[in-house]
C-alpha cells in the first residue's frame, strides 16, 4: 500500500515538473520579458541592465530552478497587464472559480449519477428516453450557447437573475465568498448550471452506460438466478459494481470543470481565475498564463492522485492482491 | 402394457413429477420472423433424479435451463407449452413471485465460477444475503449456517474464508462456494448449466463427486445440462439428447448410452473414442447442426441422417417408444404401432 | 447456409444477389430503422450543403463593402415588425446579412472541423500505429505524453497553443495565419484518442498469425502495417472521426466565442456569437441566437451520427 502511495506521489511530482518546465518555456521564450515590461523609449543601455537585474542572463539551468523555486512559492512575476504580483491577482479570483466549480460539481453529481441509474434501469420508458434525449442535446449544446440562452431567458426576457458579476460578497479573511447573501446566489445560479450542464450529461450517459455492461454481467444473472430483490440486485450489486470504474472518470470530469470554468466565466463575466486567463491570452500576458498553467496543472494532478487512490481503497482485487504479493 | 414398456416408460404420473415441461416452445421475433429456438420439448423430473441433456452447442439445451427459471433474455419469450413445478404453474407467474421460487424452489449454478460472483463482495456477504433473502434468518444464524455450508461443499478453513473476495479462490473452490450458494435456501431441483466445463480435468471428478453427494445427502434434483457426455454417464439417471431445439431421444443413461436407437444418438455415441473395447476408426456425423432460421422441414435431423426415408422429409416426428429408450424417429413408428396393437 | 448457385449462373444473377445483400445489409437496415438517425442524416445533410454552396446561394456578400449599408443595420428578422424580407434573418449591426453571415460562417467552422479532424486522425493514427507495431521505447514515450496530455481538458491544450501562437507572431500575421493556429491547435488536442485505439488494436492484431506469417515472409514492415493492420482499424477510427468532428467544431465555436479564434473579419459561427452576444442585452436577439441554433443542430446531428456509427459498429449490441 505504501509503495502504491509513494509511486503516484513520484509520478504526481514528475508531472508536475513537466508543466512547471512548460511554464518556464512560455514565461521565457515566448516573446521577449524585457519587451513586454518596458516602453518602446527605454534605451538599450537600460533593457540591458534590466536583464541583467532580473537575471535573464543566467544559465539555462539556473533559470530554471529560480522559476521553480519561485512557483513554489507562489511567486509568478508581475502580471504584463496590471503591473502587480500575479500571486496576488490569483488569489483574489482564486474563490470565485472555486465556488462556482464547487457549486456546478456537485449539481453535476448529484443529478447525472441518479439520472445515470434510472435510464439504466428502466430502460425503455418514455422518462428515459427523454432524459437521453436531453442529454443528447446538453451534450451537443456549447457551453457559451448555453450561458447565453438562460441569460436571454432568465435575465433579459423574465428579469429574475443577474446576467453578470458575483452580486454582494462577504470577506473572510482572504476569501470572498457569495454564498452568505441572497444575491450572491442569485449571480451564481446561471453560471453553476451551465458549468454543469456539459459534465452533467456525460456523467449521466457514463453512469447509465457502465451500468447497462455491469447488468449484463454473469453474477447479475447469478444474483437474479438466487431470487435476490430487485432491490438488492440493482443498488447492492449493480450500483457498487458500476461506480467504481466510474469514480475515475468522474473524478477526472470534475477537474475539467476548472478549466470549462473559462468559458462560463467569460459568458457571465465571473470575476474568477477563467475570466483572468482569457483576458491574458488576448493580452498575451505570459505571467498570468504561465501561473495558472502551473495552478490548473497543480489541481489536475492533485485530483488524479486522489482518484487513484480511491479507486485503490475501493476495489478490493487491487488491494489484496498487492497485499498478498507484498506479505506472500 | 407389456413389462418392456414399463421399464422404457420414462415418464411418472402427476403425483410423482416434481418438474413437468409439457410442449415447451421458446422463440426469438426477428425482421424475418419468429425463429424457434426450443420446439415443444416435454420432458418430467422426479425428486431426487438427475436428469442430464446433452447437446451440441446452440440445440437448445440451456435455453431451457432459462426458461425453467423464467431467465430468458428478452426478445426470447415463452409462446407455448407449460412448466410446472410440484403440480403448481410456474411458466407464467408475475416476476415477484417467480423471484421466490428462484433460489428457494430451484437453484441455479452457471458454468464459469470466476464470473458467478460478484468480486466487490465477499463470499461471506454473499451466501447471508441469499440466506437472509429466503429463509429470513438474522445475521448471525445466517453466518452460522452459511459457515456449515462452505464446510459441506468442501471448503477448508471457512471462518478465514468466508471473509475472503472471489478472486482469492481457485477455479475449482469458486465453483464449490456458487454450490454453496445454490444450495444455501434448499432447493427441490437445481439446474446445472454445464458446471464443469470451466474447470480443470482433474477437479471437474471432484466437483461431480460433490454434485452426486449433495444431490443424495438433501434429496434435490438436477437438471444436468452438459455437451460432456461422461459427466453424464458419471452422474445422470436419465437423459435427454437435444437437438436444434427438440428431444430427439430421452431414456435411462445406460440405455441411451450402450443402445440408443435414434439415429443421431447413435452417431454422438460412436463419435466418441472409448479406451475399452475394439480401436476402429472414428466415426463422424456429415454435416453440422442446422441455424435457427435454416431448420428443415420434418425431422430435423433428416439431411444429416443415413436412415432418412421420404416420411422423415415431410413429417414431423413426436418422441415414440423405440427399443429401450423413447425416440423421435420414424423408424420406430411400426414399433409403437405393434405395442398399441 | 451460403446460397448455392448453379455452376456457369449468369453473371447477372451475380450481380443482383450482390445488390440484395447491400440492401439487407445489416448497416442500411439499421440505419432506415432509426428515424432520428435519418432526421439527423437529413440535417447535417441540409446544412452541410448549403454551407458549400455558400458563394451561390446567399442573398448577399457580407464582405463585399460596398453592398452593405449602415441604414439597414439592427433590422430583425422579416417575420416581426420592421423586418424587411431581403434580409429574412434580420441583419447585425453593420447592416450584414445574418442568413448569408451564418452561411459563409457554417462553411468556416466546417472548414476548420473536418481539417483539424483529418489532421489529428493522421496524426494520432500514425503516432498509434508506430506505438503498436514497435513497442518499447517508441511506444513507452508516446503513451506517456499521450497520458499527460489526457489528464488536461482539451480545450485548455487549445487555448494555451493558440495563445502561445498569438504571443510568439508578430500582430500583422495573426489575422492571415489564424486559421491555420487554430486547425493546428484543435488538432493537437485530439490526436490521443485516435492514437490509444489504433495502438490497442496494433497490439492485438500484431501478434496474429497471418501478421507473424507476413514478416517471416519478408514483406516490408511499412506494408504490413498499410495493408493489413489499418483495415482492421478503421471502423473504431470512423466512429471516433465523427464524434471527433462534432467535438472539433464545438471546440472552434467555444474558441472563437473567447477571441482567440476567427476574427469578426472572417467569422465562423462562434465568432458570430460572440459579436452578437454584446447586442443580446438590448434586444438584438436574431444576431446571436440564429447562428446559435445552426451551430447547435450542426454539431446535434453528427453527435447523433456518430453515435448510430458507434452502435453499427459494436459487435457486442448485435
Amino acid at each position: 500500500m505504501l509503495a502504491y502511495i509513494i509511486q503516484r506521489l513520484l509520478q504526481s511530482v514528475l508531472v508536475m515538473l513537466v508543466v512547471a518546465f512548460i511554464a518556464f518555456a512560455l514565461f521565457n521564450f515566448v516573446g521577449d520579458p524585457i519587451n513586454n515590461m518596458v516602453g518602446q523609449d527605454t534605451t538599450l543601455a537600460d533593457r540591458a541592465k534590466l536583464r541583467q537585474e532580473l537575471g535573464l542572463n543566467d544559465s539555462f539551468v539556473v533559470q530554471v530552478a529560480r522559476f521553480i523555486g519561485h512557483a513554489a512559492q507562489g511567486d509568478f512575476g508581475l502580471s504584463y497587464q496590471q503591473a502587480r504580483p500575479v500571486g496576488q491577482i490569483i488569489l483574489e479570483k482564486m474563490p470565485a472559480t472555486l465556488e462556482l466549480s464547487l457549486l456546478a460539481a456537485f449539481l453535476a453529481l448529484a443529478l447525472g449519477v441518479p439520472m445515470g441509474i434510472y435510464t439504466a434501469i428502466n430502460r425503455h420508458s418514455w422518462v428515459s428516453q427523454a432524459m437521453l434525449a436531453i442529454s443528447l442535446i446538453g451534450v451537443s449544446l456549447p457551453t457559451f450557447l448555453i450561458g447565453i440562452l438562460l441569460i436571454l431567458i432568465f435575465a433579459v426576457t423574465l428579469g429574475w437573475l443577474p446576467s453578470f458579476g458575483r452580486g454582494t460578497v462577504v470577506h473572510i479573511g482572504w476569501w470572498t465568498t457569495g454564498f452568505l447573501t441572497a444575491d450572491g446566489w442569485r449571480a451564481i445560479i446561471l453560471p453553476a448550471i451551465t458549468l454543469s450542464l456539459f459534465q452533467l450529461t456525460l456523467i449521466m450517459r457514463l453512469v447509465r452506460a457502465e451500468m447497462i455492461e455491469v447488468l449484463r454481467a454473469d453474477y447479475i444473472k447469478f444474483a437474479r438466478a438466487r431470487g435476490l430483490t430487485s432491490r438488492a440486485v440493482n443498488f447492492g450489486h449493480a450500483l457498487k459494481n458500476t461506480l467504481v470504474p466510474v469514480i475515475t472518470i468522474t473524478g477526472l470530469q470534475l477537474g475539467s470543470i476548472i478549466a470549462f470554468a473559462v468559458i462560463t466565466e467569460t459568458v457571465f463575466q465571473w470575476p474568477g481565475m477563467g475570466l483572468m486567463f482569457i483576458q491574458a491570452v488576448t493580452f498575451a500576458d505570459i505571467p498570468v498564463m504561465a501561473a495558472y498553467l502551473v495552478l490548473v496543472g497543480f489541481f489536475f494532478v492533485l485530483i488524479n492522485l486522489v482518484v487513484d487512490l480511491l479507486y485503490y481503497v475501493v476495489d478490493p482485487r487491487l488491494r489484496i492482491a498487492r497485499e498478498a504479493a507484498a506479505g506472500g | 402394457m407389456s413389462l418392456r414398456d414399463r421399464l422404457a416408460m420414462t415418464s411418472i404420473t402427476d403425483a410423482e413429477a416434481l418438474l413437468r415441461v409439457e410442449h415447451l416452445r421458446v422463440e426469438v421475433p426477428t425482421r424475418r420472423g419468429a425463429l424457434v429456438a426450443i420446439d415443444d420439448v416435454s420432458f418430467d423430473i422426479a425428486p431426487g433424479e438427475v436428469l442430464g441433456v446433452v447437446g451440441e452447442s446452440g440445440a437448445g439445451k440451456s435455453l431451457t435451463g432459462a426458461a425453467i427459471i423464467g431467465l430468458l433474455e428478452p426478445p426470447l419469450q415463452i409462446t407455448g407449452g407449460s412448466i410446472t413445478l410440484g403440480g403448481r404453474r410456474i411458466d407464467a407467474l408475475p416476476d415477484v413471485a417467480m423471484r421466490r421460487i428462484r433460489g428457494k424452489e430451484i437453484g441455479v449454478i452457471f458454468q464459469d465460477p470466476l464470473t458467478s460472483l460478484n468480486p466487490l463482495y465477499t463470499i461471506g456477504h454473499q451466501l447471508v444475503e441469499t440466506l437472509r433473502t429466503h429463509l429470513g434468518m438474522s445475521s448471525g444464524e445466517a453466518h452460522a449456517r452459511a459457515l456449515s455450508l462452505l464446510a459441506e461443499v468442501g471448503i477448508a478453513a471457512a471462518e478465514q474464508r468466508i471473509n475472503h473476495y472471489p478472486h482469492q479462490f481457485s477455479g475449482g473452490m469458486r465453483q464449490r462456494v456458487v454450490i454453496a450458494l445454490a444450495l444455501a435456501a434448499n432447493p427441490r431441483l437445481i439446474i446445472a448449466d454445464e458446471p464443469t466445463t470451466a474447470l480443470d480435468v482433474s477437479i471437474q471428478a471432484q466437483i461431480i463427486a460433490l454434485l452426486k453427494r449433495l444431490a443424495r445427502d438433501h434429496g434435490t434434483a438436477i437438471l444436468l445440462v452438459t455437451h460432456d457426455m461422461g459427466v453424464i454417464a458419471e452422474t445422470a439417471h436419465r437423459v435427454a439428447v437435444m437437438y436444434a431445439g427438440r428431444i430427439v431421444e430421452i431414456g435411462t443413461v445406460r440405455t441411451v448410452i450402450d443402445r440408443p436407437s435414434h439415429p443421431y444418438t447413435i452417431g454422438l455415441m460412436s463419435s466418441i473414442p472409448r479406451i475399452e473395447g475394439r480401436r476402429g476408426r472414428l466415426q463422424q456425423i456429415d454435416g453440422a447442426m442446422p441455424r435457427l432460421s435454416a431448420i428443415p422441414s420434418g425431422c430435423p435431423f433428416n439431411p444429416r441422417c443415413h436412415e432418412a426415408f421420404d416420411r422423415c422429409h415431410h413429417e414431423r416426428p413426436e418422441l415414440m417408444s423405440a427399443r429401450n429408450t423413447q425416440a423421435a424417429c420414424w423408424l420406430y413408428a411400426d414399433a409403437r404401432q405393434a405395442a398399441l396393437a | 447456409m451460403a446460397e448455392i448457385t448453379a455452376p456457369g449462373a449468369p453473371a447477372i444473377a451475380v450481380r443482383a444477389a450482390r445488390w440484395r445483400r447491400f440492401v439487407e445489409n445489416d448497416l442500411l437496415w439499421s440505419f432506415s430503422r432509426s428515424p432520428v438517425t435519418i432526421a439527423a442524416a437529413a440535417a447535417a445533410i441540409v446544412i452541410i450543403g448549403a454551407a458549400l454552396l455558400a458563394p451561390l446561394i446567399a442573398p448577399h456578400d457580407p464582405y463585399d463593402l460596398a453592398s452593405v449599408s449602415l441604414l439597414d443595420a439592427s433590422d430583425p428578422p422579416a417575420w416581426l415588425k420592421d423586418g424587411d424580407w431581403t434580409y429574412p434573418l434580420g441583419t447585425d449591426n453593420q447592416g450584414r446579412d445574418v442568413l448569408s453571415t451564418i452561411l459563409y460562417g457554417t462553411r468556416l467552422s466546417l472548414l476548420v472541423g473536418c481539417s483539424a479532424v483529418m489532421l489529428s486522425l493522421v496524426l494520432g493514427v500514425t503516432l498509434g500505429l508506430v506505438a503498436g507495431w514497435r513497442g518499447g521505447i517508441a511506444d513507452t514515450l508516446i503513451m506517456r505524453v499521450a497520458d499527460v496530455q489526457l489528464s488536461f481538458p482539451a480545450i485548455l491544450i487549445a487555448l494555451l497553443i493558440d495563445g502561445v501562437a498569438r504571443s510568439v507572431l508578430p500582430h500583422d500575421m495573426q489575422g492571415a495565419i489564424s486559421l491555420y493556429v487554430l486547425v493546428s491547435a484543435i488538432a493537437l488536442s485530439y490526436w490521443v484518442h485516435f492514437a490509444r485505439t489504433v495502438r490497442g488494436s496494433t497490439m492485438v492484431e500484431r501478434n496474429k498469425e497471418y501478421i507473424q506469417a507476413a514478416r517471416v515472409i519478408g514483406v516490408h514492415p511499412a506494408r504490413i502495417v498499410i495493408g493489413h493492420l489499418l483495415p482492421n482499424v478503421i471502423g473504431p477510427v470512423l466512429v471516433i472521426a465523427t464524434i471527433n468532428l462534432a467535438t472539433a467544431i464545438l471546440t472552434e465555436a467555444t474558441l472563437s466565442f473567447l477571441g482567440v479564434g476567427l476574427p469578426p473579419t472572417e467569422p465562423s459561427l462562434g465568432t458570430l456569437i460572440r459579436v452578437g452576444n454584446d447586442f443580446l442585452l438590448s434586444g438584438d436577439w436574431w444576431i446571436s441566437i440564429f447562428p446559435g441554433i445552426v451551430l447547435a443542430l450542426l454539431i446535434l446531428s453528427v453527435n447523433l451520427l456518430g453515435d448510430w456509427l458507434r452502435d453499427v459498429f459494436n459487435p457486442k449490441l448485435r
